[in-house]
């Protein structure tokens, strides 16, 4: 089972809810938290575990072969971000361009455009008692996050059994990171906080979670701040508020050290609680 | 040898456009014949990705051998223009064309 902790807007408290919420879970059942934040990776901060593995994730890109090439251009005419371009009697490849989807050269009348790997980003993989850790990070560099983020969910699939909690950090926003990171998951939580901003945000995110069909709630973080619009607007909504995390000083100053929250904090340990609980409860409605 | 800028307009007294890949028009002079052509580079704006090379592409094919911009182009689009031997000059972000022409012609522009 794979429970995305999203958000809309950045900075409202994915990875504090991720690593607390994996932690908790973890003391008793064996449970994985995955950062799919590959932008910016942050989780393996709150952890300390065994280098268990490592890897290279490549993408696939194509590589123009001159022997054969009649410069027809067909592959510029498929080519739907301009990552293939035919000028001054060659063919200019792209890669940041390039979305992997093969299509000029599968469609290369002379086979000109073989693919072949372009190294993308790193995929660490750390194990600590219960706890599996996986964190993917892209090259300097690279502008796709989605395709390392495929990538990882491949190997969670490969690796991790299907019943076994995944607790994946997903990327802020509503764009393709997002939805990559959470379209997989069998419930989504989204971390929000009770400002204007923090609603705007959250609106655009349960928009995007509707339209993939995802069950989902909400948490509401840094709750005493701001206003109750996000509370109403979950009750008119009908959407599920999961549980509240204090604003407090002492949260940030815990994390600001990469502390854990749960064994210092109690109103954030309950909150996590109200979590796993609502996790206990999608599991026995019988998804996955 | 024919120059090209980029503009927001047609005509001598246009401003430039400070942008390479998303610029309204190209305006080509050529210095041979006096001559001057004008492109509309407004479609453009339909391209989510790669509006740099692709613009780069239109520029090769125009003919140009000098560039004059403003900021100057992105690192697809100077890969193009490197490889086909376009002559890049930037800093002609506040000036009308004619202005970026004297001031080319002066090495006011930074290449």
């Amino acid at each position: 089972m794979k429970v995305a902790i999203a958000s809309g807007k950045g900075g409202t408290g994915k990875t504090t809810l991720a690593t607390n919420l994996a932690s908790y879970l973890s003391r008793t059942a064996p449970v994985a938290l995955v950062d799919m934040d590959v932008e910016e990776p942050n989780s393996a901060l709150f952890l300390s575990g065994n280098a268990h593995h490592q890897e290279t994730k490549s993408k696939q890109i194509p590589q123009w072969h001159a022997k054969n090439c009649t410069l027809c251009g067909n592959c510029q005419e498929v080519c739907n971000f301009n990552a293939v371009l035919v000028m001054a009697k060659r063919v200019m490849v792209f890669p940041e361009l390039c979305h992997s989807c093969y299509v000029c050269s599968e469609l290369c009348p002379t086979q000109s455009l073989p693919m072949t790997q372009k190294p993308m980003g790193e995929l660490t993989h750390l194990k600590a008692d219960n706890l599996d850790f996986v964190e993917s990070r892209l090259l300097i560099g690279e502008e796709q996050a989605a395709p390392l983020i495929k990538q990882t969910h491949d190997y969670v699939d490969a690796n991790f059994l299907p019943e076994m909690i995944k607790i994946l950090d997903s990327p802020p926003g509503t764009a393709c990171p997002m939805i990559e990171a959470t379209k997989d998951a069998d419930l989504v939580v989204l971390v929000t906080e009770p400002t204007p901003f923090g609603l705007h945000d959250l609106k655009l995110a349960v928009e995007t979670v509707r339209h993939l069909g995802k069950t989902f709630g909400v948490v509401i973080n840094r709750d005493g701040i701001g206003d109750d619009a996000v509370a109403r607007y979950c009750e008119d909504e009908n959407i599920k508020l999961i549980a509240r995390i204090p604003n407090s000083r002492r949260i940030a100053e815990i994390y600001a050290r990469g502390g854990l929250l749960i064994d210092e904090v109690p109103a954030v340990k309950d909150a996590v609680a109200l979590v796993a609980t609502t996790i206990q409860d999608h599991l026995k409605g019988g998804t996955r | 040898m024919k120059i090209a800028f980029t503009t927001q307009g047609t005509d001598w007294d246009s401003p430039m456009d400070a942008r390479f890949g998303r610029t309204q028009y190209f305006f080509v002079f050529d210095e041979e014949t006096n001559e001057v052509k004008t492109f509309d580079n407004s479609a453009i704006e339909q391209e989510a990705h790669g509006a740099g090379p692709r613009t780069a592409q239109k520029l090769v094919e125009l003919g140009a051998h000098v560039l004059i911009t403003g900021n100057g182009p992105g690192g697809n689009a100077a890969a193009v223009l490197s490889a086909t031997g376009v002559k890049v000059y930037v800093g002609a972000n506040d000036m009308s064309v004619k202005e970026a022409l004297e001031a080319f012609k002066a090495g006011t522009l930074k290449g």
